[in-house]
């Protein structure tokens, strides 16, 4: 199976590559339009800021071309979030996949600090937060598992939310929509749970 | 919610684990990938390596082991010791660390905080902090606790948060080794004050003082290292024991 991440100024990725080698794939690093085109999967990672990193994907023509990606894609932390409409952080024109805003937590307690940083659970089925069923992304985790987040913007809950994180308010800790795929918390650090949920992308 | 986090702390010598008594004495632990691994699947929620070595040879055996610990362990780690620029910073964050973790050199130019906040993202900046209680209230203390400086532990915590800390990791000098507890009333006044999660570190010889270390110190994650190492408290034990104690853990 051929695996591309895309390159750009995205800061440390270092951990994702890592995370694939462990499930047996060794992942190409490119910004390639033919290699991203032909992959078999394809994971849009993500650390950094996310004026930067969207002037960059433009002036790389990245921008049109993740967004005409046919195969399943994967967006990781910021790049869940520059798969979104518009971010709060430096005002932000993003990709547009998923049609929802992505806003900065603006917690009202102490203890809530940000960004939020460790090991919070996500709800994979939940009526009340209408995800009726658990996505295959997410499939064999339990009901609450824990996964590590380190984040200051979030994406509200809309139709595409497979998972429900609660931190200062219920929010979209995971996105689906066609073959696009998007994770706020970091799958390859988050132990045994995220390694299953690389390899449940892996089987999409 | 989020969870309380369980941190074992591995000090390493030459690419060995190994372990400071009250800050002098050392004795080996084993391998720093087995027992990091160990420790991941009994259910830490992050491992914090300090390099213990000052020598430049030292240093590249440490990059090095730093790059296998991130080639094969699944869980976020920080990791400490000899970081004095940036570029070191740069060095340990390319061979795959999540975090690095500054003392002395943040207490000689705070600046650094800054620079490693503004090149990095303050998420991978932990500050570390060794103080002690004196005549003058808490005060910080350099080159692993041998150096005492004029600096106040909660003014120097509050610099830190604002110059950019993604964390403070507070090691009390008065209770470190000891067994006898963390310093819950310090810890208390760590996080009132700061708007960055607060790391409890020094003083855990029972399961008790875990739970204290949140209840009482309202810590975020709590630290330690023989007790874990020798095997006087189980990471699987400790947190069973936490959550029927009502904390939020993994």
């Amino acid at each position: 199976m051929k695996v591309a991440i895309v390159k750009y100024n995205a800061g440390n990725i270092c951990s994702v590559v890592n995370a694939l080698e462990r499930c047996g794939v060794t992942p190409i690093l490119t910004d390639d339009f033919e290699v991203l085109k032909c992959a078999d999967r394809v994971i849009f990672p993500g650390q950094g800021q996310a004026n930067t990193t969207m002037t960059y994907l433009r002036e790389h023509h990245l921008d049109q071309l993740i967004k005409d990606l046919r195969q399943p894609v994967l967006g990781i932390c910021i790049g869940m979030q520059l798969m979104c409409r518009h971010s709060e952080e430096a005002d932000t024109d993003c990709l547009g996949i998923f049609d929802v805003d992505v806003k900065r937590f603006q917690p009202t307690r102490r203890e809530d600090k940000v960004p939020q940083m460790g090991w919070n659970s996500i709800n994979v089925k939940s009526e009340e937060w209408s995800v009726k069923s658990v996505d295959p992304l997410l499939e064999g985790l339990g009901p609450l598992p824990f996964v590590y987040y380190v984040h200051s913007y979030y994406v509200p809950l809309c139709p595409y939310t497979i998972g429900v994180t609660d931190y200062v308010q219920p929010y979209s800790g995971a996105l689906h929509k066609d073959n696009f795929y998007a994770v706020q918390f970091h799958p390859e650090k988050s132990g045994p749970v995220g390694e299953r949920i690389i390899r449940n992308f892996l089987a999409l | 919610m989020l969870a309380k986090r369980i941190i074992p702390c591995l000090d390493i010598k030459d690419g060995q684990t190994v372990k400071g008594v009250n800050f002098v004495g050392l004795r080996s632990a084993g391998d720093p990938i087995e027992l990091g691994k160990a420790y991941s699947d009994q259910g830490a929620d992050e491992l914090v390596y300090l390099d213990i070595t000052a020598s430049h040879e030292g240093r590249k055996t440490f990059t090095e082991l730093v790059g296998r610990i991130a080639r094969e362990i699944n869980i976020p780690f920080t990791v400490g010791g000899g970081i004095n620029e940036l570029s070191d910073v740069d060095r340990l964050l390319n061979a795959g660390a999540d975090k690095v973790s500054i003392n002395s050199a943040a207490i000689r130019r705070p600046e650094l905080i800054d620079e490693i906040a503004r090149h990095f993202g303050s998420q991978v900046c932990v500050v570390a902090i060794d103080a002690k209680q004196t005549a003058q209230g808490w005060r910080c203390f350099l080159n692993g606790g041998r150096l005492e400086t004029e600096r106040d532990l909660f003014v120097w915590a509050k610099e830190a948060n604002d110059r950019g800390a993604g964390e403070i990791l507070f090691t009390s000098m008065d209770h470190d080794g000891v067994k006898e507890g963390f310093a819950n009333e310090a810890l208390a006044s760590l996080a009132s004050t700061l708007s960055i999660p607060v790391i409890a570190s020094g003083g855990a010889g029972r399961m008790e003082h875990f739970r204290d270390a949140f209840t009482e110190g309202h810590a975020d994650a709590a630290l330690a290292a023989s007790v874990f190492h020798f095997g006087e408290i189980s990471i699987k034990e400790l947190k069973e024991y936490l959550r029927k104690e009502g904390i939020c853990i993994r």
